[in-house]
């Protein structure tokens, strides 16, 4: 079976467009809408996304889809767009207003060379709010909010967007006779292509700065930028290398579900605070305990607090372990207070103080001094008979602490330490109820 | 069988089995997580996610791969909710299903990043320009983060519309034990599409169109400036108002269909405690050990902050001489309460210090 398709003569609507007499945003979509003819797209697979000013109003004059989001980030909806449907051709179109105020978003898909084609429509200033400098306005420019001549320097859009990776980059005016191929070249690159077409904005930035058509040569000229294409380089596009790249991925992460095999030995709901130094593994040796407990019928929530550091300063995690369901709650004075170093001492002071004698501090020996009124077990790694790494006396402690109150029988603790560091952790573990015992 | 899971898990859980197929956000404290999950397991279930360059590009992203037919999620924190504003707006405008995770810090600005706080509840429901109805919908557990997020898509597709769902650092990153029967199941009604003709439509006010997305045979507009049916800018007075009465009337007239509370009344108590989110667990600890003692109490806690459940918190109040509303605020969604009990003594408990309420404080402050 074969389909002929009737190539569209045009992609424009009936509409005139809304621009000023002479303005040259008319003729740069003049061309995108013969180089859609060209290409013999189907309108409905082409999206025109615009961003905001004059030229933003551009999508409405096209047949085709469009997509009219808030001013700089519509290379984000494109991306997004292109992300979910590659097939598409996404076509971007925005001022000069939104290289500066969305100038990441474009760098970034440069970056990324999402396969999508940016149109700037370069005309040196914002037409739609009154004229105003923009990123591209040349030095000495009079504007609006330049009146006594700019004094930034222009943004090279197509450098940065060059440098960065961008597939494909053209320089040019909305006079070039060519512009409607070197779109459709843009287009058909595979990856990020950008053209940046200088145009005349004929109410405010030619009259004040009596600019002319040889005048946008004659202003790239003295900035020393080159016209025409300046990047053509073979890239791999982001969608295709994503779909790729997932596609090697395997499975989704499956629940980890813990079986009751254990019996707990408390009737109340039992509090552990473990107080160390971030980066030594408090949490993980915390969060065994509770698996620990889960595995022996009881209900529990572990809160970690630590700084964003996460490697430097204290950790301490507060267990609570419940025959019923309980929700995060915090700990105000703790039944267990494990103690591992000086950043955790720092956090707990006010847990200390609050402690009585039915409660219980287990820590290391250079915390013998510790002032508290709960009892104190002083647990000395040298008595240890086999070697546990510093960054294991969490674990060693705490399994002492399990010994202690009897919470859950220490073989719930041992059947909980699986996973990469499975030897590791037994050892701690048996180092700890060893000497609990 | 029961896990040991956080409330980041279980939003990630939630939202693929809901059919999320995509994801964009950028690093923040305590919402990472999300992200990272997500960029671990969504390729592998077909769908993108992605880093983007910040919050804007994030959020915009997302909003572009819904037009072409993804369900999609970002996750940020306050700070990130300040970038989305703009954006809110967007999809609101053009009535955009998106789901929205704020897992709150402590602010303003920076704050602290891994300190509790619900300081965001009135933020979200303003976070744009214009004043127009958001929904958002708030867990009080892991497993309610896990329905509540997927009922959030589902939500979002019946309303075509950003659905927040708000939670914060303590229940996206403590671990809590949950049976598996608990998580719950929530029925995503698959997305209404359309293909041809207005992709809005105002009239009755409060209908909803099917979305048309990109790449289905016929051309479709969208745009976020003030459009008629066909998306076409315009601003003719009759039009625009049928546009914005529109956006208001699809979700404020179908409020019902949002409400959701949980709901442990006494009809012989005269106080009723009124919490949400982290501060929920509070309120129900409160009501367990008030009763144990022999003394009546009642408590709600609101699931579906906005638009505020008034007919549910309506039925609450009957019959009670005192609310207490627990917040880790300065009493921001109190003021609501107040609004909508008339002359019923409402007592809020503040807290800002970065602490969670005790279901003590809770019990201190009813005597
Ligand atoms: C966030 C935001 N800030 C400011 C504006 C106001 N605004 C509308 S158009 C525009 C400038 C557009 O200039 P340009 O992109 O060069 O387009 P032109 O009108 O020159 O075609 C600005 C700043 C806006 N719409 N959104
Ligand atoms: S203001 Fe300038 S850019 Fe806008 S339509 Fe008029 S001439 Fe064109
Ligand atoms: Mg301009």
């Amino acid at each position: 079976m074969s389909i002929t398709v009737t190539p569209l003569e045009t992609f424009r609507t009936e509409d005139p467009y809304p621009f000023c007499p002479g303005c040259g945003h008319g003729s740069v979509l003049d061309s995108l809408n013969e180089a859609l003819v060209m290409m013999e797209l189907d309108p409905a697979e082409v999206v025109i996304v615009s961003d905001i000013g004059c030229a933003g109003l551009s999508d409405q004059y096209f047949t085709t889809s469009a997509f009219h989001g808030l001013h700089g980030r519509s290379t984000t909806y494109a991306t997004g767009i292109k992300l979910r449907r590659p097939d598409l051709t996404v076509v971007v179109i925005m001022g000069d207003g939104g290289t500066g105020i969305g100038g990441t978003h474009l760098i970034n898909a440069a970056r990324r060379n999402v396969g999508i084609s940016v149109i700037v429509m370069n005309n040196f200033n914002f037409g739609m709010t009154g004229g105003q400098h923009s990123t591209t306005t040349p030095e000495g420019s009079i504007t609006s909010t330049t009146p006594g001549g700019n004094l930034e320097h222009p943004l090279d859009i197509c450098g940065t967007v060059g440098v960065n990776g961008a597939g494909y980059v053209y320089r040019g005016t909305s006079f070039d006779k060519d512009l409607p191929q070197r779109m459709v070249d843009a287009i058909r690159h595979p990856g990020f292509a950008l053209l940046d077409v200088w145009d005349l904005c004929t109410a405010y930035f030619v009259p004040k700065n009596k600019l002319g058509r040889k005048g946008l040569d004659t202003t790239m000229e003295g900035l020393g930028l080159d016209a025409g294409v300046l990047f053509e380089r073979e890239v791999a596009e982001y969608t295709e290398a994503y779909r790729e790249a997932a596609s090697r991925m395997g499975k989704r992460h499956a629940p980890v579900t813990i079986p009751i095999e254990y019996e707990s030995g408390i009737d109340e709901p039992l509090s552990i605070v473990a107080a160390g130094s971030a980066g030594a593994r408090v949490r993980s040796a915390a969060r065994l305990v509770g698996l620990a407990g889960i595995r022996s019928g009881l209900w529990v929530t572990q809160r970690d607090d630590f700084p964003v550091t996460v490697k430097a300063g204290h950790s301490v995690s507060q267990l609570v372990l419940s025959p019923e369901e309980i929700p995060p709650v915090g700990v105000s004075v703790p039944d267990v207070l494990v103690l591992l170093s000086e950043d955790g001492l720092k956090k707990v002071g006010e847990m200390l103080e609050g402690m009585g004698p039915d409660q219980l501090v287990v820590a290391l020996p250079e915390f013998a001094q510790v002032e508290t009124k709960a009892r104190v077990e002083l647990i000395d790694p040298k008595g240890w008979t086999s070697r546990v790494p510093k960054a294991q006396f969490g674990l060693a402690l705490l399994a002492a602490a399990v010994v202690r109150t009897g919470m859950f029988p220490p073989e719930a603790l041992r059947a909980a330490a699986g996973g990469p560091f499975e030897a590791e952790n037994v050892n701690a573990i048996d180092a700890g109820l060893g000497l609990a015992g | 069988m029961r896990e040991f899971i956080d409330g980041t898990t279980a939003i990630v859980r939630g939202a693929l089995d809901a059919g999320c197929s995509f994801f964009a956000g950028y690093p923040i404290t305590p919402a990472s997580g999300i992200l990272m999950q997500m960029m671990r397991d969504l390729p592998k279930t077909g769908g993108v996610a992605m880093q983007g360059e910040d919050e804007i590009a994030s959020i915009g992203m997302c909003i572009g791969a819904t037009l072409s037919g993804a369900r999609a999620m970002t996750a940020t924190s306050g700070p990130g909710i300040s970038l989305y504003s703009e954006s809110i707006g967007l999809a609101i405008m053009g009535e955009v299903p998106l789901v929205i995770v704020d897992v709150q810090r402590m602010g303003p600005s920076t704050g602290a990043a891994t300190t509790v706080s619900q300081g965001d509840v009135q933020f979200i429901r303003w976070g744009t320009g214009g004043g127009f109805p958001v929904i958002a919908l708030s867990p009080s557990t892991v497993a309610e983060s896990y329905w509540l997020t997927a009922k959030a898509f589902d939500l979002a597709e019946r309303f075509r519309c950003p659905v927040f769902l708000v939670t914060d650092k303590e229940l996206a990153m403590s671990l809590t034990t949950v049976d598996v029967s608990a998580y719950g199941e929530v029925s995503v009604r698959d997305r209404e599409t359309a293909v041809g003709g207005p992709p809005h439509t105002y009239q009755p006010s409060d209908q909803v169109t099917a979305l048309h997305e990109y790449g289905q045979g016929e051309p479709v507009r969208f745009t976020g400036s003030t459009h008629d049916e066909n998306a076409y800018i315009t601003k003719s007075p009759p039009v625009v108002n049928a546009l914005n009465r529109h956006l208001i009337d699809k979700i404020e007239e179908h409020r019902d269909e949002v409400e959701l509370v949980d709901a442990d009344l006494d009809p012989s108590a005269d106080t009723l405690v009124i919490g949400y989110g982290v501060t929920g667990g509070a309120v129900r600890a409160a009501v367990s050990t008030s009763r144990a003692a022999g003394t009546p109490l009642s408590g709600l806690v609101v699931q579906s902050l906005w638009p505020i459940p008034e007919t549910a918190i309506g039925e609450a109040v009957q019959g009670v001489t005192r609310i207490v509303v627990p917040e880790l605020n300065v009493g921001l969604y109190r003021r609501e309460i107040e609004r909508i009990v008339g002359d019923i003594d409402v007592i809020g408990i503040e807290q800002i210090d970065g602490d969670l309420i005790s279901p003590e404080q809770v019990l201190e402050v009813i005597g």
